[in-house]
């Protein structure tokens, strides 16, 4: 079986300006920053990023090389506005597809799974769909309660149209008022309306998890493992940085199967990158560096960049140890 | 026991929105509702489940007794046992809040969370709101960008708004609902010390005001033992809502998030 190891700067060898890339992680946790900086290393720009937001967001939309972002929010966290996504978002850098967290979710679902689209029920009635007039709308096919209606399941909609149904005419409407008075949700509506959230399909995903091996299979050890296994199947190629990688035996020495979360066949790199989701958090090898998080939200983004992202990751790592005894 | 201080009064109104919500997930966001939703589970909503924050349900003294990561979550949401309270940094007469930015969406003045959850919670389940600081800038004609969905929106979407409803909205100064003909905002209760002028002046559209308002219930002995002894010693809820007769200047509200 293939060794996938690779250093974070032969990960972004294959990249290329005008991608479409996903990152891995939720907000100030877990993000493939290591990964992430090795991208502010190299000149690739006019990116269209999909993440649910951190200072991923933050740190390449205060470089420049986000054309176009696709994201529910953009926050630290413990610090609630991500300052330089929103200097940058302010100056007008880029477009943004803003849409709801669950469909984003729904949109990476349907990108994995080779759908066109997966209706949720979200947006319509809020702006989301003023500020995405490319987004449409899909109605249910079906009449409510079937297939478990009095209708059975020979009685597809067509019938129930023509009228050849053996539900009395006044049924439908009856059922409809019913589920409507409803408030444990329980069925679906007489011909709801959905928004039909497009696919998000990438051409590579970055995800930071806690444990690898070397063929990609990739272990989550923290409370939650956010979308990351999604992100990689919903991408053409994907990478994961990991704090450690482990022969494949030791993955479940300790921990339970369910936490292997990234599956090998969806991965092309693995590149081992201890304390790569600095500052980030990365339960529960590292917590979130806060003091350093607040150092990064506080400095004009040209002085923060200038002191900590102009050498390669052992620079960086060095750099920030350098700052935190400097403080002590 | 000293009287019940003005965070006091905000911690029993929140909890009040979870009485009788039965065996449902309660989504607190921000201090003094996370405070109210505990009150409430220690109280009369014992059925309720909590989360710690992140990925684990977790009982009153901590245990965990469940997993519910992000993508549960969300889809936990679809199925309606949830009953949410966010922030808003705007909220109009007809309940829309605005979480994601101030001015023209295409280029903000202010930019701030994102819309995050607000348009598929608002439309899946109960969504109540908590504004800390009650004031002109956050009671607005008009919500700068729609997040969460209110009753216009609903209404011109009812097929797709079926199970919307926003039972109540909590401010520094009452409560608040929509149980009028066209359900726009109407007062519901005071917090002790608040007048209706105070809360007509703090607020950016025509407000329904019933003849007779009430105050907001008084906290039991036992609710204030438990706020103040067993749910927040520190008294984070003072430093949300501090305790004053006066108006005096602070910044706006922008939370919000999950």
């Amino acid at each position: 079986m293939r060794d996938k190891t690779m250093t974070a700067d032969e990960v972004v060898s294959r990249l290329e300006s005008g991608m479409t890339l996903g990152i891995g992680g939720w907000g100030s946790r877990r993000k493939p920053m290591a990964l992430v900086r090795a991208l502010l290393r190299s000149a690739i720009t006019d990116l269209t990023v999909v993440s649910y937001g951190g200072p991923d967001v933050g740190m390449l939309a205060a470089a420049g090389r986000i054309r176009r972002l696709v994201a529910a929010f953009a926050t630290l966290d413990s610090i609630p506005l991500e300052p330089h996504y929103r200097a940058a978002r302010e100056s007008g850098a880029f477009e943004v597809m803003e849409v709801d967290e669950a469909m984003f979710m729904w949109g990476l679902h349907a990108a994995a799974n080779r759908l066109p689209f997966l209706p949720v029920r979200a947006a319509i009635g809020s702006d989301v769909m003023r500020v995405n007039p490319g987004l449409r709308t899909v109605t249910s096919p079906y009449e409510e309660g079937w297939p478990f209606g009095a209708g059975g399941w020979a009685a597809g909609p067509e019938s129930v149209e023509e009228g050849a149904s053996p539900v009395p005419a006044a049924a439908p409407g009856a059922r409809g008022e019913a589920a409507g008075s409803c408030e444990d949700g329980a069925g679906t509506g007489p011909h709801e309306e959905f928004v039909a959230m497009p696919a998000l399909r990438m051409d590579a995903a970055l995800v930071h998890v806690n444990r690898a091996d070397r063929l990609g299979n990739g272990q989550y050890l923290g409370p939650d493992p956010y979308f990351d296994d999604l992100f990689c199947e919903a991408a053409d190629t994907a990478y994961v940085s990991c704090e450690r990688i482990v022969d494949t035996a030791e993955l479940t020495k300790e921990a339970a199967p369910q936490t292997l979360l990234v599956k090998r066949h969806t991965v092309t790199g693995v590149v081992e990158a201890p304390n790569g989701a600095h500052f980030t958090s990365c339960a529960p090898d590292r917590e979130r560096d806060e003091v350093f998080q607040r150092h990064y939200a506080t400095t004009p983004w040209p002085r923060f960049a200038e002191q900590f992202l102009t050498g390669d990751e052992h620079a960086y790592q060095s750099a920030v140890q350098a700052w935190h005894k400097e403080r002590s | 026991m000293s009287a019940a201080t003005r965070a006091e009064y905000c911690v029993i109104a929140c909890a009040e929105a979870w009485r009788h919500a039965g065996e449902i997930l309660a989504s607190p966001m921000g201090p003094v509702p996370s405070v109210g939703a505990r009150l409430a589970r220690h109280t009369f909503a014992p059925d309720l489940l909590l989360t710690d924050g992140e990925a684990m349900l977790v009982g009153m003294d901590g245990t965990i007794e469940g997993w519910l990561p992000y993508r549960q979550h969300l889809a936990l949401v679809t199925g309606g046992r949830r009953h949410v309270m966010m922030g808003a940094s705007q909220i109009d007469r007809f309940g829309n809040q605005n979480i994601s930015c101030i001015g023209a969406w295409a280029r903000p003045r202010r930019q701030l969370l994102g819309v995050r959850g607000a348009p598929v919670n608002t439309l899946n389940n109960p969504t109540s709101y908590w504004i800390p600081r009650h004031s002109r800038r956050v009671f607005v004609e008009r919500v700068d960008m729609v997040c969460g969905v209110g009753y216009d929106g609903a209404a011109r979407n009812p097929l797709s708004a079926r199970f919307h409803r926003i039972p109540r909205v909590v401010s520094d100064l009452g409560v608040f609902d929509f149980a009028t003909p066209d359900h726009s905002m109407r007062l519901v209760s005071l917090h002790r010390g608040v007048t209706v002028e105070e809360i007509r002046q703090a607020t950016g559209f025509e407000l329904t005001v019933p003849d007779d308002v009430p105050c907001t219930r008084e906290p039991t002995r036992e609710e204030l033992r438990l706020i103040r002894e067993v749910i927040d010693p520190q008294g984070i809820r003072e430093r949300e809502v501090p305790d004053r007769v006066a108006e005096v200047p602070g910044p706006a509200a922008e939370g919000g998030g999950r």
